[in-house]
């Protein structure tokens, strides 16, 4: 007997057979876990020394051996990730909040908002993120809250271009056109008409910028301006083990594992989800 | 052709001089008073105020926002707080090791993207797919900071086959080539995996198009059908998105000068954070924002050269 699958069962199935994007999303989930159960995972305290056993390799006691102050490493990266995936989290957030409504706004009322908002961005899109993430973390100064804000300022042109740019071909359509007709107010026309159907473009961007969110924050840490230590982050771990890599090279190689798996998760995920979002594009 | 040029770089004059201001007022709002900065704690009172006059920090904003401008346009980009050199100098001399680290990412990318990409989308789903596939998802991920540190382990500490920081000496092409290697790899491999996926993605997509199947139904080789009909309009997002992907790179010199310890603009903004030094900060922002002013600008001109159906009005 043929039966006939919903929407939500296709996409449920093209996202089964796509495996990287499985692969992606366990693994997305797994670091999730990591972070969330991290004072239960660790098998050490991540910030108690122990000189005795400075920079020592990989022992049963310390699986992937000890930093500069005898620190275990395994440990340290465990907690690392909760840095990591709440600022990764947290800012894309905040930048597809914030810029979503810039670009909204901006398409839907077009003629000098649009301009003003619009031109913005392309200002702030003339500095590459890094350049733009090292300034505002300069001013801002760094700390788990300004940073969300500092690295969704970075996001928030990128959500607002793409928000717009949907925007222009939305705005035309008849069922706006027929909610605009009816009298609803543009909040309701924004917010219950027009957002619901951009969403699904948004969420898979967002999927896919949180590894950019989380790489710029690796990048911050590393240049010195992340979260001080001795708060464990995957950037800082790298910057330090970056001074003792002759003599313990894995304190670096481990950590930036750690990023590379994270991004990589995100990055696979993301292409699934818009392999879904967009049949036509599966697979390229 | 010579009009729309012109016309190109007056619309990017507000967009520049907006950029200006955006610079100043980010420099002004930093935290710490640069004069204390460059001074220490233990100055005298007077002798920050004297050298706040001397920087021409002690009058109002405005005049000094009309006296950077004014500065900026002789060409005069002020001297450094801290070593009192003039900051273009200083400038210059960073300038070509950064130039010769992108432009060298820039062209090994396009040079081993392209042919990857074209044979990963002609073979698709055989094993030169798959391995282009898993090599442009790595380099999209990893992080060209620790790229670099992999690289440096490798190639410098392990084999010791490259040098491992400094930026070498620029008159002499054979140390400055050793010394470019690894930072230009690094950075080329990044941008080989942008440039691998988007051909793929571009040229498969437009293998499924109509006048592909036409062009092969009236018996084109497939050679010719891929040469002269579907790859001349693949360049067409190759070259859009290939500006995007410019900017994302300069971005990464700036990890990539850290790691390898070389001279550039990127290591020169981040020592000019850490002490404050307004002058060459802002220097460095501007001239970053003008590098992608210039990037979008010949990107839009290369853009009409390879699509045809773009008029220069």
């Amino acid at each position: 007997m043929y039966k006939e699958l919903s929407v939500q069962q296709k996409m449920w199935l093209t996202f089964r057979r796509n495996r990287p994007a499985l692969i992606g999303a366990v693994f997305t989930i797994l670091i999730m876990l990591i972070a969330i159960f991290a004072p239960w995972i660790a098998p050490h305290d991540p910030l108690v020394q122990d000189p005795a056993i400075r920079l020592e390799g990989m022992t049963s006691d310390h699986r992937l051996g000890t930093d500069d102050f005898g620190r275990d490493v395994l440990s340290r990266i465990i907690h690392g990730s909760r840095v990591s995936l709440v600022i990764g989290l947290a800012s894309v957030l905040l930048g597809m909040v914030a810029g979503t409504m810039m670009g909204m706004i901006a398409g839907y009322y077009r003629g000098k908002v649009e301009t003003l908002i619009m031109r913005g961005v392309d200002v702030m899109m003339c500095f590459p993120d890094l350049i733009l993430a090292i300034v505002i973390t300069a001013v801002l100064g760094a700390n788990l809250v300004n940073l969300v804000i500092t690295l969704g300022l970075v996001m928030m042109p990128r959500f607002a271009r793409l928000a717009h740019g949907q925007l222009l071909s939305l705005t035309e359509s008849e069922y706006v056109l027929a909610a605009r007709a009816i009298g609803f107010h543009v909040p309701r026309i924004l917010g219950r008409h027009i957002f619901p159907n951009i969403f699904g473009e948004l969420f898979v961007a967002a999927t896919l910028w949180v590894g950019v969110a989380i790489r710029l924050e690796a990048n911050l840490a590393f240049v010195g301006l992340g979260i001080s230590p001795p708060t464990p982050t995957w950037g800082n771990m790298i910057r330090e083990g970056v001074d003792v890599m002759i003599n313990a090279p894995w304190i670096s190689i481990y950590s930036g594992l750690a990023i590379l798996i994270t991004i990589l998760a995100f990055n696979m995920l993301g292409d699934g989800l818009r392999d879904i979002a967009d049949p036509k594009l599966r697979g390229v | 052709m010579l009009n729309y040029i012109i016309r190109r770089i007056l619309q990017s004059i507000p967009i520049l001089f907006v950029v200006l201001t955006l610079v100043f007022v980010f420099v002004r709002v930093l935290p710490g008073d640069p004069a204390v900065a460059a001074l220490g704690d233990y100055a005298s009172k007077e002798a920050v105020q004297a050298l706040r006059e001397k920087l021409g920090l002690d009058v109002s904003l405005w005049v000094q926002y009309f006296r950077f401008l004014g500065n900026l346009f002789k060409g005069d980009l002020g001297t450094s707080l801290i070593t009192g050199y003039p900051v273009a100098k200083q400038v210059i001399r960073v300038l070509p090791y950064t130039l010769e680290l992108t432009v060298c990412a820039i062209l090994f990318g396009y040079i081993l993207g392209i042919p990857l990409g074209i044979s990963a989308a002609v073979r698709r789903n055989s094993f030169i797919d798959y391995f282009n596939r898993v090599f442009s998802l790595l380099g999209l991920s990893v992080p060209a900071f620790y790229l670099g540190i992999l690289l440096m382990y490798l190639f410098s500490i392990k084999l010791m086959w490259f040098p491992v920081v400094g930026g070498g000496d620029l008159s002499d092409p054979l140390d400055n080539l050793r010394h470019l290697f690894l930072p230009g790899l690094t950075l080329g491999l990044i941008m080989t995996a942008y440039i691998t996926r988007m051909t793929r993605s571009s040229l498969l997509e437009i293998l499924q198009d109509d006048y592909v199947r036409t062009a092969r139904s009236k018996g084109i080789t497939d050679r010719r059908v891929l040469y002269k009909h579907a790859l001349r309009n693949a360049l067409i997002p190759i070259v859009a998105l290939g500006g995007l992907y410019a900017v994302v790179l300069i971005g990464s010199s700036v990890m990539v000068e850290i790691v390898f310890s070389r001279p550039g603009l990127g290591s020169l903004m981040v020592g000019a954070i850490k002490q404050r030094d307004y002058n060459t900060l802002q220097s460095v922002m501007v001239i970053y924002a003008g590098m992608v002013v210039v990037i979008n600008l010949m990107t839009d001109l290369i853009y009409g050269l390879v699509d045809p159906r773009i008029k220069y009005k």
